[in-house]
């Protein structure tokens, strides 16, 4: 269990002010100076050595995120932009930064921006989290009142600007090249890749988009030392992470953990165990609605970081916990989820937006109990044809819930279709 | 995708106050000089705010002219963003978060409590409130949850949505966030400081 020293964020619940007062006192902004001072290399050298990996879900490392931008000016403007779309089902954890501890992911655009070469960042934040959007921006202000950002950011020399932009409800804007688009005042489409942003992004310029926990924890990273970080976690998936752990649990919760937590100990320590005990669980998305869900087996002795879910078929995504229990009806809640791609497709690629459409009308048949056995199998061929075949990911999100359900769950599934039946042929 | 239309019933004129104008003048500063465009989903934001709730074509217009935008494309913004009403809502628009997190802790019975107070989904109510299921508002650790006009309520159940709705037909102020009386996300009733 991860010690409150280790603690990055000591006060994701609020309890505390999140003013600039209260997040001086938690050790906020005391030598950004100092770090502003490093040079470029140096302070990506130290984010190299401490294994940060992004935290959006596909869990890149940052640093050599960073480093993919131009070294030297190149006339334009160069670009942070700070991913705060937060909209996977059963993610809520930039929300608590956003709101509770604001003043350390502007902290960490200052240091970003400089160890990036950007000169500008700018915060997409999704726009149903319009309190949150209010509490940044007074974050923000303080911020420029007392010379952190803006000209001379925190005496330091170099001029960095922040300026706070709001979308208006699209999951897909959180896929980096639609986010931008959005920012352009688009439609949120993703874009083909490569340019990659880092060449071709915002308005044609270097751009660098990340996650609002992987820059938030930035300045702590590089205030404690990489040695610090990644002494905790495991090798390759080091340091703390927010957790989301929501479903049937006794408590549901955000937590800050050691990557690298077995998945059950996550669940019974921190949010009161699955309600009617650990035996009464049936399964659990480990990370995100995107991800596969897992039979309560493996969730039995997984470990939650990125390598060890991925080597069961699953991924840590954006580490939120959906705890489904046995009074779980499985295939409606991911008919569900199937319904949430439908509805978030953006509509560009015809896979997508058509396969999606197919994935949730099949999955309502399956739900109801009203398609045949074998039609299992052309689900499942479905989502093949819909994974791998889009210009962005929102394809396979849809397709891989699915194929979980399927690879984990067949029985219960064919259970459900023919006892449907029978019980039909029965009434009869 | 979801396939959105403008109204058939459209107002005769629409147009911002000074407030507004100020507020879309100051937006337009947060970006290059020659990208007037990128203020279009905050702009077209102010603007459904001042039509009451939702977008009448000429607010769109407006807001197209504003930022020198042929007037398709910022059509094609309101259409696109799930946000953006082409239909009028009610003074109190609740949204109602359904997607699986809120689902598995209750979300059907919160829109069983929206249909017996308010109605239909997606009417007006004579006392102006409509109701309408979204998908995930991120405040999973908090579900199931609603959005009515801009706060969140959470943490919610049957009986306290009742309440909630009630207290929205009779004006009266509800404290927004948990509906039990947790602070944030933190695990309930538990020593918290430590969880």
């Amino acid at each position: 269990m991860l010690k409150s020293e280790d603690k990055i964020f000591n006060n994701l619940y609020g309890f505390e002010p999140s003013n600039l007062a209260g997040a001086k006192k938690r050790g906020d902004w005391s030598n950004t100076k100092d770090i502003l001072h490093k040079d470029r290399n140096e302070i990506i050298e130290e984010l190299t050595k401490s294994g940060l990996r992004g935290r959006g879900g596909a869990g890149f490392p940052t640093a050599t995120k960073w480093s993919f931008m131009p070294k030297e000016p190149t006339g334009k403007n160069h670009y942070l932009v700070v991913n705060a779309d937060e909209s996977e089902p059963g993610t809520c954890k930039d929300r608590d930064i956003i709101r509770n501890e604001p003043h350390k992911l502007l902290e960490g655009c200052v240091i970003a921006c400089k160890a990036m070469g950007a000169n500008i960042c700018y915060i997409y934040i999704r726009g149903e989290f319009y309190n949150e959007r209010i509490a940044l921006e007074k974050a923000l202000n303080e911020a420029y009142e007392n010379g952190l950002v803006g000209k001379n950011a925190c005496g330091s020399g170099v001029d960095i600007d922040i300026y706070i932009h709001h979308g208006a409800g699209a999951y897909i804007c959180g896929e980096e090249t639609a986010l931008l688009e959005s920012l352009e005042g688009k439609k949120g489409m993703p874009r083909l890749k490569p340019p990659f942003p880092a060449a071709s992004g915002l308005y044609g310029c270097p751009t660098t988009v990340n996650n609002v926990e992987s820059i938030a924890v930035v300045p702590t990273i590089l205030r404690r030392g990489a040695e610090w970080f990644s002494s905790l976690g495991r090798e390759r998936n080091t340091g703390t992470k927010i957790f989301c752990i929501s479903g049937h649990v006794n408590n549901p919760c955000n937590v800050e953990e050691e990557m690298g937590i077995p998945l059950k100990e996550l669940i019974e320590k921190h949010a009161g165990g699955v309600r009617g005990g650990w035996d009464n669980l049936l399964a659990v998305i480990p990370g995100g609605s995107s991800v596969p869900m897992l039979p309560k087996d493996i969730c039995d002795t997984v470990l939650m970081d990125f390598d060890s879910l991925q080597a069961v078929n699953s991924g840590l995504g954006t580490a939120a916990v959906i705890v489904m229990d046995k009074s779980t009806d499985l295939i409606k809640a991911i008919s569900r989820i199937s319904y949430f791609y439908k509805h978030e497709s953006c509509g560009q690629c015809t896979p997508c937006r058509e396969g999606t459409t197919w994935l949730w009308e099949m999955m309502e048949k399956m739900a109801n109990g009203k398609a045949r056995v074998d039609e299992i199998d052309t689900l499942l061929d479905l989502t093949k044809r819909i994974e791998g075949h889009c210009i962005c990911a929102l394809g396979d999100a849809a397709a891989w819930p699915v194929q979980g359900l399927i690879r984990h769950f067949r029985s219960y599934m064919e259970d459900r279709l023919i006892s449907t039946k029978n019980k039909i042929l029965v009434e009869q | 995708m979801t396939v959105k239309r403008l109204d058939s019933n459209q107002p005769d004129s629409f147009s911002f106050n000074k407030e507004d104008n100020d507020l879309i003048e100051k937006i337009l500063k947060n970006y290059p000089k020659d990208r007037k465009q990128s203020a279009v989903v905050p702009s077209l934001y102010i603007a459904q705010k001042r039509a009451g709730g939702w977008l009448p074509e000429k607010a769109i217009s407006k807001v197209a002219e504003i930022l020198e935008m042929p007037k398709m494309r910022v059509l094609e913004i309101a259409t696109f963003y799930s946000m953006f009403n082409l239909k009028p809502t009610g003074d109190h628009f609740i949204q109602v978060c359904g997607t699986t997190p809120c689902w598995l802790r209750g979300s059907d019975k919160i829109k069983e409590a929206c249909i017996k107070l308010v109605g239909k989904e997606g009417e007006v109510s004579s006392d102006s409130i409509s109701w309408l299921e979204v998908e995930c508002l991120g405040a999973c650790v908090n579900a199931p949850a609603v959005q009515v006009n801009e706060d969140y309520y959470e943490d919610l159940n049957y009986e306290n949505m009742i309440d909630l709705i009630n207290n929205l037909k009779n004006n009266k102020s509800i404290k927004a966030g948990s509906q039990i009386g947790r602070v944030s996300s933190e695990p309930y009733n538990v020593d918290n400081k430590n969880a």
